[in-house]
């Protein structure tokens, strides 16, 4: 609480902040205009200037950490990426580090906005016809086989061990096989998603649906509700919290999933097969622009999850004790 | 007594097992029969029979895939590319490389973030956001840029392992070092222990739970990291080399028994951390 308090009252520092921002702006601005100028060319002193640019950058994020105690804020991951990203451009740009093994963050950008054309079939491919089909379905199974389990102990008692023998396998292996059932189009895709995001699912499904407490469970027994509404008013509201654990665990699952199966087969669009025909031609610029649209879909979908998660879980501890 | 509790555990996952069998025996014929060359005609078991003999199935049947691994293990000599305890071999040291080089960053990571509050402002977010991107799609990447700079072999597959085995290991990590009370860090206060002691004396052995629990999840994950891997070396060696090659050239037994070869891989890693995390917690003086 005390910890609390002492961040938020107005510290001196407070006016220098933008001042205190803009400094290493401008010295990595500088350094990467420098690297551009001289391109795998830079003196001796640019890589001391950049120690120090990057030491500078580091104090500043020190001091606004020490500031916080604790609390959350967008601010210093978003200084530690963007220098990240800096120090990315300076060592490609100024340390002439080959194209094939990392294309500087600027030609990135260049190609992503240059290629909109290309990106967005591959996007509605992979992400919006193959991942996010397979990403409902296969949690719809595994919420389905979770309910079938609960309510026959015999089943939940064969189902459990196999599923968690299962979960811990390369399920992603099917991929080829997938491909040889349902052909090269989305619907193997689709089949990979299902198998890799359905025992997920299945198994904190389970175990949500375990997490009301005897007492709870007593109480809705003395008002003589049956299965369908101890489940309904109990027993699912108590399992959100796990099943959206599986949700967000197979959002990137089900990216993974439909990637990869491209690599064994796809009809010439979408992003691995972008990915591997890229590749196959050096054109590592192509390459991270889809990884990029896959980075940015990602944790959209991530993100959008979390906001859903907090507005339908509002009363789970982890959101109340901040 | 204890002879029924083990008939109670496993009488339901035999009868699972068995359902699960039955039904892939029964697919194989509706699977298989759509073939060209699959014989017409028969009686409706020579039909079935039929179904589970066929040189390339679209469904092999379970028989057909443990005997080739049988063949593909044990009749081949270890140095044949046929044999899958070659490839199995490549696999198993690019994952085990790329494991330790995981567990050992997710580990480093971890006891940052606990000791410095600029990692845990900066660095966790990020951690965090770096597993919610595709992570697998940048294998061949991987694979491929460091080929092209003469790095081969092992260590680019063992990176993609590392890079995926690190985050379970450090936000496991970070729990478990955070795990004693307050009024064990108070107690260690009033020894006087320094960060260091604290850290060898009470944070780590908190944590062994934490970690060996991650470690299970890390390993699984690593062994996909470099079967990914192996997919863009364009079938050279390798679990996953089997897999692409197999689907080349439609040998679908072949990927099944590869397929087969590396849940075993996978059961027997998961098995050996758990061994190691019942004999440390042993010498730690837990009782069974």
């Amino acid at each position: 609480m005390s910890a609390n308090l002492a961040g938020i009252q107005p510290a001196s520092g407070d006016v220098g902040l933008p001042a205190s921002l803009a400094m290493p702006i401008l010295a990595f601005a500088i350094l990467i205009g420098w690297a551009h100028a001289s391109p795998g060319a830079v003196p001796a002193l640019f890589w001391v200037a950049v120690l120090a640019a990057w030491a500078l950058s580091w104090w500043l994020n020190h001091r606004i950490a020490e500031r916080l105690r604790g609390r959350r804020s967008l601010l210093p991951p978003l200084i530690f990426g963007l220098v990240l990203f800096a120090l990315w451009e300076i060592a490609c740009v100024g340390g002439g580090i080959p194209f094939v093994l990392m294309p500087p963050p600027s030609a990135i950008l260049t190609k992503l906005f240059a290629s909109g054309g290309t990106l967005l079939p591959d996007f509605v491919q992979t992400v919006l016809k193959s991942a996010l089909p397979g990403w409902a379905l296969g949690g719809f199974a595994g919420f389905a086989v979770a309910l079938a389990c609960d309510r026959s102990p015999f089943l939940r008692r064969g189902v459990l061990p196999i599923a968690d023998f299962v979960s811990a396998l390369p399920i992603i292996g099917i991929a080829p096989i997938m491909v040889m059932w349902f052909g090269f189009d989305w619907q193997s895709k689709v089949a990979v998603v299902v198998a890799m995001t359905f025992f997920p699912m299945l198994i904190n499904t389970l175990a949500g649906l375990s997490a009301a407490g005897h007492q709870e469970r007593d109480l809705m027994r003395s008002y003589g509700a049956d299965w369908g509404t101890t489940l309904l008013r109990l027993r699912l509201p108590m399992a959100l919290p796990f099943i959206f654990n599986a949700l967000k665990i197979n959002a990137t699952l089900a990216l993974i999933g439909a990637i990869v199966a491209e690599f064994f087969g796809t009809p010439t669009v979408g992003m691995g097969f972008r990915i591997s025909t890229e590749i196959g031609r050096m054109g590592l610029d192509m390459v991270w622009a889809e990884i990029v649209v896959a980075a940015l879909a990602g944790s959209m979908f991530y993100g959008a999850l979390t906001l859903l998660e907090r507005a339908a879980t509002f009363w789970h501890p982890s959101f109340r004790t901040r | 007594m204890t002879n029924d509790g083990r008939l109670v555990r496993i009488l339901p996952v035999a009868t699972v097992l068995a359902v699960l069998l039955a039904l892939w025996y029964g697919a194989a014929l509706p699977m298989n029969s759509g073939l060209p060359s699959f014989p017409q005609g028969g009686t409706l078991s020579e039909r079935f029979l039929a179904a589970w003999a066929l040189e390339r199935p679209v469904l092999p049947a379970p028989h057909q895939i443990v005997a080739a691994l049988w063949t593909a293990t044990i009749e081949t000599p270890v140095s044949s590319p046929r044999s899958l305890v070659f490839h199995g071999t490549i696999t198993v040291s690019s994952t085990l490389l790329g494991f330790a080089l995981g567990a050992v960053l997710g580990i480093a990571l971890a006891i940052g973030i606990v000791h410095s509050r600029v990692l845990a402002a900066s660095l966790v977010p990020w951690l965090v956001a770096s597993q919610t991107i595709p992570i697998l799609a940048i294998a061949p990447i991987v694979v491929v840029a460091l080929g092209a700079v003469g790095v081969t072999g092992l260590v680019p597959k063992a990176l993609i392992s590392m890079y995926l085995s690190f985050f379970p290991v450090a936000i496991g990590m970070v729990k478990g070092l955070t795990s004693p009370e307050p009024m064990l860090l108070d107690l260690m206060r009033t020894y006087s222990a320094g960060r260091l002691q604290t850290l060898l004396r009470l944070r780590l052995p908190a944590a062994l739970p934490y970690l060996f629990a991650s470690l299970k999840v890390a390993v699984a994950i690593s062994l996909v990291g470099a079967i990914v891997g192996e997919l863009p070396t364009g079938g050279s060696a390798g679990i996953g080399a089997r897999l692409l090659s197999g689907s080349y050239y439609g040998q679908t037994i072949q990927i099944w028994a590869a397929l087969f070869a590396a849940a075993i891989i996978a059961a027997i890693l998961v098995q050996c951390v758990a061994l190691s995390e019942r004999l440390t917690a042993r010498a730690m003086g837990a009782r069974p």
